[in-house]
């Protein structure tokens, strides 16, 4: 089969791979129809994720066909079209118990390596590292799903594909990240970062009851569609970010913040300029300018809500200032298992059309270029959805 | 108790040629990845492990030295705790028919228990090709409880070690307790071997009882296939 697979800082290549095979029982071989590009995918890109290794087949946010089942998948049969979360969780351990998917115990057969960084490790994820498992992942025309009976969903015969397909990840992660602001009516949301998180993240405030959702970026693609939910926008080239907020808040500050950036962050001030230099002779691994900024723009007792990923060590993190106003932090993985049949009846019930967000339509022949025009933002790129 | 020894073919190769640095590596390998033990606690197979050095091993270990080496200066010591969502019955008849254990512990290459239940036959995998085997008796056992195991007189591996099961959050939960104790001939020469070979002990208990909740909770041991580490596989 044909696969989209890593082999360094901005080398990726579409090559041909043996196809995979049930290896447990609780596996589903899927033929993808749409797989898409994420953004966390151009951390990978970028150098910033650690323990990938060369001929690593990328991709975590992917949809298709069910064609061949373990002995123990009893919920899937062949033929059904299914979309499936990227995170891997068994469903029976303490933390999917509790409803925390991405924190699964049993899913990461490379748990000792994330736990060397973290303590404790979270689910494997596909196509994401081996310190997240070494799962091959999506962009592909097949992939091994394991836990294919608690996983994979099916999707209605009304929806598209672009309807449906990210449900595995960014839908679930920008609802998350809204969720994750206890928003009350009246309230007000600053959202850091227009890219397709950013976005849901703004319509998931929207749908979760916030009064007004302020929007952060400098692409003016972005940033209109970002007006376009109802959000209004600020260009952080243009305006002073925290003067702006604190302005349009009447001086008190945005209830929550969400930073849908993470450890790419590119910003204006002394403190990225800082970051940039720091992370390119290696002092430091993680850019967060947006986070900074975040955490001194919110109003006193507020929540900080972070979907944007990191993945090491923060330097110059306002610790202080966090506590000094009472700010609640809460990020991690997505627990998507949670939220996928709740948000597929938001879509079902055409609440919202998560196809908005797709400007690029190609073959998975096209990933090594796409992948530049997504990281580069070139032509307006916003969402890459590959059909192998 | 006439025992026993029975020495594996290997072993007894190394030990005439004299090659003790290597037999050394060999007993931690099968060391560490022993699992069945049992004693409950360290005092428990402390006392057993003094018993059989000194009973049968007086030769090579006298009094003082034996005691030095169950206090953790020479041996190896490892104490390694998993907790499962499972009925500690379930966890309990899993262990204890020791046949299940090479499932989970990676070094092992099987257990054969004798009809009555008493004694075991323990082959275990070492480095370069090696293996080793010994025989074990079950010397404590609580029905979902603890179950504590020493090897025989006369075996090539002097070791001893408990598992209890433990009900935790109300009983929703079980916890498991691994505490192996083993008397190496190369002392912390063993140990640095086993170092170079990038496993320490603990290490490889907590893999081994990684796999035991795997196997126990998810009902699959998770992988990620030989495709997932591409080119590097």
């Amino acid at each position: 089969m044909k696969a989209v697979r890593f082999y360094g800082t901005g080398d990726i290549r579409v090559e041909h791979v043996p196809d995979p095979e049930i290896l447990n029982p609780r596996d589903a071989i899927i033929k993808v129809t749409s797989t898409a590009i994420c953004g966390s995918d151009l951390h990978i890109y970028g150098g910033f994720i650690p323990t990938m290794q060369s001929g690593d087949i990328l991709g975590h946010e992917f949809m298709g066909e069910v064609v061949d089942v373990g002995r123990d998948v009893t919920t899937l049969a062949v033929g059904d079209r299914v979309v499936v979360p990227f995170t891997i969780a068994c469903g029976r351990c303490y933390f999917c118990r509790e409803g925390l998917w991405s924190l699964c115990d049993n899913s990461n057969p490379n748990a000792w390596m994330a736990e060397k960084i973290s303590g404790y490790a979270g689910s494997g994820l596909f196509g994401y590292s081996h310190m997240y498992g070494g799962y091959p992942g999506g962009q592909a025309e097949y992939v091994r799903v394991p836990f294919a009976d608690v996983g994979p969903i099916k999707v209605p015969t009304g929806l598209s594909d672009e309807q449906a397909l990210f449900l595995s990840d960014i839908f679930p992660t920008g609802f998350m990240a809204a969720e994750q602001c206890q928003i009350r009516p009246d309230d007000t949301v600053a959202v850091w970062g227009c890219g397709p998180v950013g976005q849901f993240s703004i319509r998931s405030a929207f749908m979760l009851g916030a009064a007004r959702v302020i929007a952060i970026d400098r692409v003016p693609e972005r940033l209109a569609m970002a007006a376009a939910a109802g959000a209004e926008t600020l260009d952080y080239e243009q305006v002073d970010v925290p003067d702006a907020l604190r302005t349009m808040t009447g001086g008190q500050g945005p209830d929550a913040c969400i930073d849908a950036v993470g450890l790419e962050a590119h910003g204006t001030t002394l403190d990225a300029w800082y970051d940039k230099a720091k992370t390119s002779v290696m002092l430091a691994t993680d850019r967060s300018h947006a986070l900074r900024q975040a955490i001194g723009a919110c109003r006193k007792g507020g929540t900080v809500s972070i979907p944007g990923v990191y993945g090491g060590w923060l330097d110059k993190f306002p610790l202080g200032a966090a506590f000094a106003k009472g700010l609640t932090l809460k990020m991690g993985q997505t627990h998507v298992h949670r939220y996928m049949p709740q948000l597929m009846t938001r879509i079902a019930q055409g609440e919202i059309d998560p196809s908005f967000v797709v400007t690029h339509r190609v073959t998975l022949d096209d990933a090594p270029a796409m992948y530049g025009t997504f990281q580069h933002k070139h032509d307006d790129c916003v969402k890459v959805v590959m059909r192998p | 108790m006439q025992h026993s020894s029975t020495y594996s073919p290997s072993l007894r190769d190394l030990d005439t040629a004299g090659a003790l640095t290597l037999g050394g590596l060999s007993l931690i390998f099968a060391a560490t990845r022993r699992p069945m033990v049992a004693s409950g606690l360290a005092l428990t197979s402390g006392a057993l492990l003094y018993r059989r050095l000194n009973g049968n091993r007086r030769q090579v270990s006298g009094r003082a030295e034996t005691r030095a080496a169950l206090g953790g200066q020479r041996g190896i010591h490892v104490r390694e705790a998993v907790r499962l969502e499972v009925p500690i019955e379930e966890v309990y008849r899993f262990w204890r028919q020791l046949e299940h254990l090479p499932q989970f512990m990676s070094h092992l290459e099987s257990v054969v228990e004798e009809p009555d239940g008493s004694r075991s036959r323990w082959v275990a995998r070492g480095p370069a090709g090696l293996r080793v085997a010994w025989d074990a008796e079950i010397v404590t056992e609580r029905e979902n409880h603890t179950l504590a195991w020493a090897s025989l007189p006369g075996s090539d591996i002097v070791t001893a070690g408990s598992v209890t099961f433990a009900p935790v959050r109300g009983g929703r939960t079980t916890q498991v307790t691994v505490h192996l104790q083993y008397a190496p001939p190369a002392g912390r020469a063993g140990d640095w071997i086993a170092w170079a070979f990038g496993r320490a002990p603990a290490q490889t208990v907590r893999e081994d009882l990684r796999r035991l909740k795997q196997w126990l909770e998810a009902g699959e041991l998770a992988t990620a296939g030989l495709a997932s580490t591409g080119g590097a596989a």
